[in-house]
């Protein structure tokens, strides 16, 4: 695998994002700020129902709002062909999966008309008693397939019979309630058909994959259909395939015949782009007196919706990261009533690991060993389920330099050691993983007579910096200042691409870029300083078959956190008042773009511990806490001293680069470490997230 | 949302006038929280007499020495303002303590006093809510209540009101000027918000068309030691779980004066006059607090899932009384 050149110059460099600018003085255009000649205006109508069938439409008010172009509903929408995401098969059919579910779209020639068209619809509808409550023990679970390694159950040994008859045991049962992606642009499309062509402006994390879908939903070839997301206001998962919006969007223009713009409402997010899954979580340890590991068993419950099964794989990290003889790790489904849930920032680790790491403090506490101490001793140099060598593992070193830069050392374990008048202050370590993923991905790169080199791909910066990035990647590898690249993403008329997801987008993009460079750079060199013919040269490249190969690794990166908080014990209240993170990733590429990935993904393991969370109403079967009042995401205020660092790993077992994912590791574990702080301040161990001042008051 | 017209009143009289002549009609402050209610369609007014540039922008200190805050004042110059700052620290607390510093810059002080509750299913249409649409039941009780009252709910209504600067208010004595078509009345801040009982849709003793010209900040407890303290579940941007406003003057190690106001536990800013009267003239230690405190929460009714509500907010009157208490000059 060849290395970037030796006179590599821009990688390692902090690079500001180049669309910045753009993007602060407001002239970054984001996928409802297209505004094609005679656009009109969508608005949603949520079904009020948890379970049951529309049975009567009435739209004589809606139609009589001034403006009102046309009211959609299952009986005169365009009928869609079959797709694998049953979310998508909107306004198909009178059956309502869940609350929220969409049942109606009002058109108009503005937004207002749309809206108040919309609330002036009456739906009648025959309810069913429904149920949305988890409960780990439902007979209802089951056991989902395990298509690539991180669901279903894997065993190794006799978990059980181990535990059973070993000389140190922890078993507790963690919960972490729903979570929302939240990302500050809402979901939102802007959609024309031209000449049966459809063109979409929408707000995604992978804009080829939106093309396809649009084409198989809509049966055209995928030629007569292109999706921008040129700028994209986060995602966090939750646009990381097509959403409903985009499929009404399309539908509305198509019924209208002009452009059609939806943005989805706040409130109505919950309920129609995914969530994170609750999930009860119970963890059973067992250990000799040294602290070595003996047996592992990890039971994950979480739910999905009637209409599609998505699996939390929580327990997919615990195969991960401790050597130990004797595992099990299960995952067990609970089909609900409930809105159909999906990815959100490091799903399946972000709440397993919260799991995992607080039953290793558990474990520590109970054998008087160092929480540090108790992870260095059940390091390994291999995966412990698939016995593969990791490519590279440096979790020992995060948790000592972590110790170290945190001030660590001299801790009294002892919990309310340390008070400051009525408030406990405590500290805490967890651990952190991620898999190190990469897909196959096209790209092409351009060299002109005028010296600007064009890369192509159709990557997404979700606002993370992948323009920047890439322009590193290519300048190191021709060999040309980073100046002279243009970078040109975000079109599915450009070199298919994977999504912007998984932590694998710059790996995978990056590959692709670097893969095209430097046949680049071979094909200039032939011309021996003959100038270029007046159309340039050009070379594409797609890793298709490369960058998937199976790997003789376990390719992960890894990484510790450091929380340090104070409780007070006249309110219950917990800050956080220091955050530190060290991670293992490969090599940095950008200092400046990993470093805001890094405490973003922190603040949101903050905001996960301490602060987020909701509701699933019993008897109306929706979330409770729909808009940013409500769904508590941290503030300023609540984000201290937080530092993100990384040790140097040179892994050449990854992609050209050197590279490991870096857009999820930060809320790995950071949950875990603050809750284990809580324990050392206060004593008690709080299993259930997050840690409001109702659940915390009572321990003190 | 439903189409409205928008009228602005230049005078008083003229705002009154209006709203009389339009039926349905709202006053317009800040618009924090109104407009956010018409998005949603629990509001639906015909007409908004905008009010925000009457002349009622002045704090100013009366002869007598109270001070006269004008309505539209708004919450974050309120806050600053010096005669506040050095005469009632409760209220500048109880007003940084809400909201955010946009919405602080935005609001205004008699919008402040007339928000609504932020209980989601008095926000949701698509819910029961008998403050909303009476009669229609109450959704929060057998639901998600964990931030409802504790104190003086009924079978029709748990919900709180969210005011934090509400809650200053009536630990001060403060008076609510009034002005309506029938004229000029005042009303004591700490009678202003109603319990719910079987009308919970109205939330104040405000008559129709009555418009909220000024707050009357009496002289008595100027200058007094005061202090606000909030619980809630990020540092910033949250409504209260509970809150406690105090005012306290010990002198000679008795209690001389004292006023205590919960916040986030009831329907209207809750005075905690048991427990005030436990306390005036007795000493101002442990004790006499947790006694005094204890008689005030004994008419608790908390609901399946807000119990925590109790100690809470008695540990956080008890906290200020303390501190209060303790800066203090010992004779």
């Amino acid at each position: 695998m060849p290395d970037i050149v030796a006179t590599s110059s821009a990688l390692g460099t902090p690079a500001e994002r180049r669309e910045g600018p753009d993007k602060v003085t407001g002239t970054a255009r984001y996928a409802a700020e297209h505004h094609p000649e005679g656009r009109a205006y969508a608005w949603p109508v949520p079904a009020t129902v948890a379970r049951g069938t529309l049975t009567d439409i009435d739209d004589k008010h809606t139609r009589a709002v001034p403006g009102v172009v046309t009211v959609l509903t299952h009986l005169n929408a365009p009928r869609l062909a079959e797709s694998d995401d049953a979310t998508l098969a909107v306004l198909q059919n009178s059956r309502v999966p869940h609350r929220g579910w969409y049942v109606a779209l009002v058109v108009a020639d503005t937004l207002e008309a749309a809206r108040e068209g919309a609330e002036a619809l009456r739906l009648t509808y025959a309810e069913e008693p429904h149920e949305v409550t988890l409960r780990g023990d439902s007979p209802d679970a089951y056991v989902p397939e395990d298509s690539d390694g991180t669901s279903g159950e894997h065993v190794r040994g006799e978990p059980d019979t181990v535990h059973a008859s070993a000389p140190v045991h922890i078993d507790a049962t963690y919960r972490v309630p729903p979570l929302h992606n939240h990302p500050m642009e809402p979901h939102a499309a802007t959609a024309e058909w031209q000449d049966g062509r459809l063109v979409v402006h929408d707000s995604s994390q992978g804009a080829t994959k939106v093309r396809d879908v649009l084409a198989e939903l809509f049966d055209l070839p995928g030629d007569r259909v292109t999706v921008t997301s040129e700028h994209v206001g986060g995602g966090f998962g939750a646009k990381g395939t097509p959403r409903p919006h985009v499929v009404l969007a399309a539908m509305a223009a198509r019924v209208t015949a002009r452009p059609v713009t939806l943005v989805l409402p706040r409130g109505d997010l919950p309920a129609v782009v995914g969530h994170r899954s609750p999930t009860v979580q119970r963890l059973r340890l067992a250990a000799d007196p040294d602290g070595i590991l003996l047996s592992v068993i990890h039971e994950v419950t979480s739910h999905t919706s009637r209409i599609k099964e998505f699996v939390e794989t929580a327990a997919a990290a615990t195969r991960v990261m401790y050597a130990s003889p004797h595992s099990r790790t299960t995952h067990r489904v609970l089909p609900l009533d409930v809105p159909s849930p999906s990815w959100m920032r490091a799903p399946g680790e972000a709440p397993g690991m919260y799991a995992l790491e607080s039953a290793m403090d558990e474990l520590a506490v109970a054998l008087g060993i160092d929480p540090i101490e108790l992870r260095l001793r059940n390091d390994t140099g291999t995966e412990p389920d698939s016995s593969r060598p990791f490519s590279s593992r440096n979790l020992a070193a995060c948790l000592r330099e972590g110790a170290r830069r945190f001030g660590w050392a001299g801790r009294d374990p002892r919990p309310r050691a340390r008070t400051e008048g009525p408030t406990l202050i405590g500290t805490g370590v967890a651990a952190a993983t991620y898999p190190a993923n990469v897909s196959p991905s096209r790209a092409s790169v351009h060299a002109a007579a005028d010296g600007i080199f064009t890369v192509r791909v159709n990557a997404t910066d979700i606002g993370t910096g992948a323009r920047t990035v890439l322009a590193q990647i290519a300048a190191d590898t021709l060999g040309v200042p980073v100046e002279r690249v243009r970078i040109d993403i975000g079109s599915s008329d450009l070199p298919d691409a994977p999504l912007a997801g998984g932590s694998s987008g710059t790996a995978s993009w990056g590959w692709a870029v670097h893969e095209a460079s430097t046949q680049l750079a071979a094909r200039l060199a032939e011309l021996e300083g003959d100038s270029l013919p007046a159309e340039g040269v050009e070379a594409v490249a797609d890793t298709e078959g490369t960058a998937d190969a199976d790997s003789a690794y376990a390719r992960h990166a890894f990484g510790a956190h450091f929380a340090e908080v104070g409780v007070d014990t006249v309110t219950g209240e917990i800050r956080v008042r220091r955050l530190l993170g060290v991670y293992a990733v490969g090599r940095v590429l950008n200092p400046r773009t990993a470093r805001s990935q890094f405490i973003g993904g922190m603040t949101m393991g903050l905001g996960m511990a301490l602060t987020e969370g909701s509701t699933l109403d019993p008897a109306f079967g929706d979330f409770v806490e729909r808009d940013l009042a409500a769904y508590h995401v941290p503030v300023q205020a609540d984000i201290p001293a937080v530092e993100a660092h990384w040790i140097d790993e040179d892994d050449p077992h990854l992609n050209p680069m050197g590279s490991k994912g870096i857009g999820e590791i930060g809320i790995v574990g950071t949950a875990a470490a603050i809750g284990n702080a809580v324990h050392h301040a206060t004593g008690a161990r709080l299993r259930e997230l997050p840690l409001t001042p109702d659940r915390v008051l009572g321990c003190l | 949302m439903k189409p409205f017209q928008y009228l602005r009143a230049r005078t008083v009289e003229e705002a009154t006038t209006l709203y009389a002549d339009h039926p349905g009609a709202r006053y317009l402050g800040g618009g924090t929280n109104l407009v956010d209610l018409m998005k949603q369609g629990v509001e639906t007014p015909g007409t908004l007499v905008d009010v925000s540039r009457l002349p009622l922008g002045e704090v100013r200190e009366l002869p007598d020495g109270s001070v006269r805050i004008g309505a539209m004042v708004r919450n974050s110059d309120l806050a600053a303002h010096p005669l506040v700052r050095e005469r009632y620290p409760v209220l500048s607390q109880a007003l940084l303590a809400g909201a955010s510093g946009q919405l602080r810059n935005a609001a205004t002080t008699g919008g402040n006093l007339l928000q609504r509750t932020r209980c989601p299913y008095f926000q949701d249409l698509s819910k029961p809510c008998n403050k909303r649409a009476p009669g229609s039941g109450c959704g929060a009780r057998e639901g998600v209540h964990r931030d409802h009252a504790i104190l003086g709910h009924s079978s029709q209504c748990i919900a709180t009101h969210p005011s934090d600067m509400a809650v200053a208010l009536a630990a001060l004595d403060a008076q609510v000027e009034l002005h309506g078509r029938q004229g000029e009345r005042t009303v004591a801040a700490d009678a202003f918000h109603r319990l719910p009982g079987d009308r919970p849709d109205q939330d104040t003793e405000i008559a129709p068309g009555e418009l909220v010209t000024g707050v009357l900040l009496p002289p008595a407890p100027a200058g007094l030691p005061s202090a606000y303290r909030k619980a809630r579940d990020r540092a910033s941007y949250a409504f209260a779980l509970a809150s406690a406003a105090v005012v306290l003057s010990v002198e000679d190690a008795r209690i001389r004066y004292v006023r205590i106001a919960f916040g986030g536990v009831a329907h209207r800013p809750w005075r905690a006059r048991r427990a005030e009267e436990a306390l005036l003239g007795g000493a101002a230690d442990d004790a006499a607090f947790s006694r005094a405190l204890r008689a005030e929460l004994a008419a608790a009714e908390p609901l399946r899932d807000n119990a925590f509500k109790v100690p809470l907010v008695r540990n956080l009157a008890h906290d200020v009384l303390t501190r209060l208490a303790a800066a203090a000059p010992r004779h």
